[in-house]
């Protein structure tokens, strides 16, 4: 279905098609305000898979991602290897946040906004030609062409999300982190992210971490799936943690993962 | 080179203009308007109109301070104070888990009550009331030059943090991803706002100063639909009600800041009229 060509000429190639090479979280914890948050979390993202993070509220999904991000304090270590285990340089992370708490009122526009984020130039004197270039780039990737001149305040919940892909691709990220982006998206603007995500995991074989509420979907779209309640419950393929005993105590009474 | 730029005010012809001082006011105007009006966007797009406003009522407490220590300048010692009071204002409502809004009434209120507490100290608060309405016969000659590199190191700070502040009012922890300084891209912008106001509180006055920077940037809000209109929209707004308006309070015998306020504001509500025709 999605028979893409091979990306030379593309700009970069994959570093590695192998699905071996992975991001490494050893022992990670985090304690705030005295109260311990996450406890010796250990997983893999690995690349060219979608990763999904399940778990009740306040399981620690968040702080996870934020401690992943470098914005909190953790003990641990986060490593990205490669497919013989040594580790390689610096980790790029592209980060899709929960959702955007702006006011919807001022005057930007989608260009505007990826503008300011790919080129120095303040983006009130104007957009460079150059730049408006990467701009329809970045939002051709996510199939929204049309929204770069569109306000931003303008744009669906199910746009933003995809803006906010775009921008999260540009430079292409190692590691690709969503933060529960199904809020605020009703369900086919959420399928069509979900496959989108799964396109660019195709093209680009980069690590995705998702955070998600939607068990069905997870099921549906996920490589791996790791339930966490502070610490890591159950991790494996969808069908495997999907019918554990851990799953069925923490989503007891009906399949609502909030 | 200021006697350049009054002979060539001169061939404008303009009656107003034949005194030094409306000379002086103007350029003033020109100056500064165009910084206030740039600043104006973000402080709208961000809603920080009432952190401004209490930022310039601060203005007393600083000048009250700073006779109080003994420094010269009222200029420095308002600048001064604003700095330190706008980083902290901006460092409470972070920490603070009450609202902004009541955090920045009580900051106001604060101020307001120590500067006429140490300005009337004697009962000799009259001689202040012009910081109140502003005075443009206050705006001297030399002045001008300190307006110009403001107006010239405004402008290049604000290209640069622009963007970095762009990202940041839209989201914080992704701006952060991308490695922009988040807190110290806030404290700048703070910082560079306290300078502006502080700037122009003596010719416009503690009481109009935030309308100056808010109003124009209001009124280029309802008229454009990109970051670029805007600004233009409100630097071109805040250019035309400043000269416009110390034309007018000239011949009328008016405060300045009050004709150039109203003129903002008529822009305002011709901007709502603009917007709900277009839909």
């Amino acid at each position: 279905m999605n028979a893409h060509p091979p990306l030379v000429g593309e700009g970069r190639l994959p570093r590695s098609r192998c699905g071996l090479c992975h991001i490494d979280l050893d022992h990670i914890s985090v304690t705030r305000g005295g109260q311990t948050v996450l406890q010796d979390v250990d997983m893999h993202i690995h690349c060219g898979q979608l990763t999904v993070l399940i778990g009740q509220n306040g399981a620690g999904k968040t702080t996870l991602v934020r401690a992943l991000l470098g914005e909190l304090p953790h003990t641990g270590h986060i490593r990205h290897l490669n497919e013989t285990g040594h580790p390689v340089g610096h980790l790029r992370t592209g980060y899709v946040p929960q959702h955007l708490d702006f006011d919807r009122e001022m005057p930007l526009t989608v260009a505007d906004f990826m503008g300011a984020a790919f080129s120095r130039r303040p983006v009130w004197t104007g957009l460079s030609r150059c730049t408006l270039d990467r701009v329809r780039e970045a939002l051709a990737q996510v199939k929204g062409e049309e929204l770069a001149s569109r306000p931003l305040g303008r744009c669906s919940g199910g746009e933003i999300q995809r803006v906010l892909l775009a921008l999260a691709m540009t430079p292409s990220p190692d590691l690709l982190v969503l933060d529960e982006p199904v809020s605020g998206v009703d369900q086919n603007g959420l399928a069509l992210f979900l496959d989108t995500v799964t396109e660019l995991k195709r093209r680009h074989h980069m690590a995705i971490l998702l955070v998600s509420h939607d068990l069905q979907l997870v099921r549906e779209y996920a490589d791996y799936v790791v339930l966490l309640e502070k610490t890591v419950l159950c991790q494996g393929a969808p069908d495997y943690v999907f019918t554990s005993e851990a799953f069925q105590r923490t989503f007891e009474g009906g399949q609502q993962a909030c | 080179m200021l006697n350049a730029v009054y002979s060539l005010l001169d061939l404008l012809g303009v009656e107003a203009l034949r005194f030094t001082f409306m000379k002086n006011a103007l350029i003033a105007v020109v100056l500064l308007t165009p910084l206030l009006g740039l600043l104006g966007t973000m402080a709208v797009n961000q809603q920080m109109a009432f952190f401004s406003d209490a930022l310039g009522h601060s203005a007393l407490t600083g000048i009250g301070l700073g006779i109080i220590l003994g420094v010269g300048s009222d200029l420095i010692s308002m600048i001064v104070f604003g700095v330190i009071w706008a980083l902290v204002i901006s460092a409470i409502k972070h920490r603070g888990s009450a609202s902004a809004d009541t955090i920045i009434s009580v900051c106001s209120s604060l101020s307001i009550a120590a500067g006429l507490l140490i300005l009337s100290s004697g009962g000799g608060f009259a001689r202040y009331s012009s910081l109140l309405i502003g005075d443009i016969l206050a705006v001297r000659e030399t002045d001008l030059l300190y307006l110009l590199l403001a107006l010239i190191g405004g402008v290049a700070l604000w290209c640069v943090m622009y963007n970095a502040l762009l990202l940041t009012g839209v989201s914080p922890s992704l701006a952060r991803s991308r490695g922009v300084p988040t807190r110290l891209t806030e404290a700048g912008f703070v910082v560079l706002v306290a300078v502006a106001v502080m700037l122009s509180i003596r010719w416009v006055g503690v009481m109009l100063i935030n309308a100056l920077l808010i109003v124009p940037a209001a009124a280029g809000r309802n008229l454009a639909r990109s970051a670029r209109g805007h600004a233009a929209w409100s630097v071109g707004i805040a250019l035309v009600c400043g000269i416009a308006g110390l034309m007018v309070s000239y011949s009328l015998g008016t405060a300045a800041g009050a004709a150039i306020v109203i003129l903002a504001a008529l822009c305002y509500l011709l901007s709502l009229i603009c917007k709900h025709k277009r839909g």
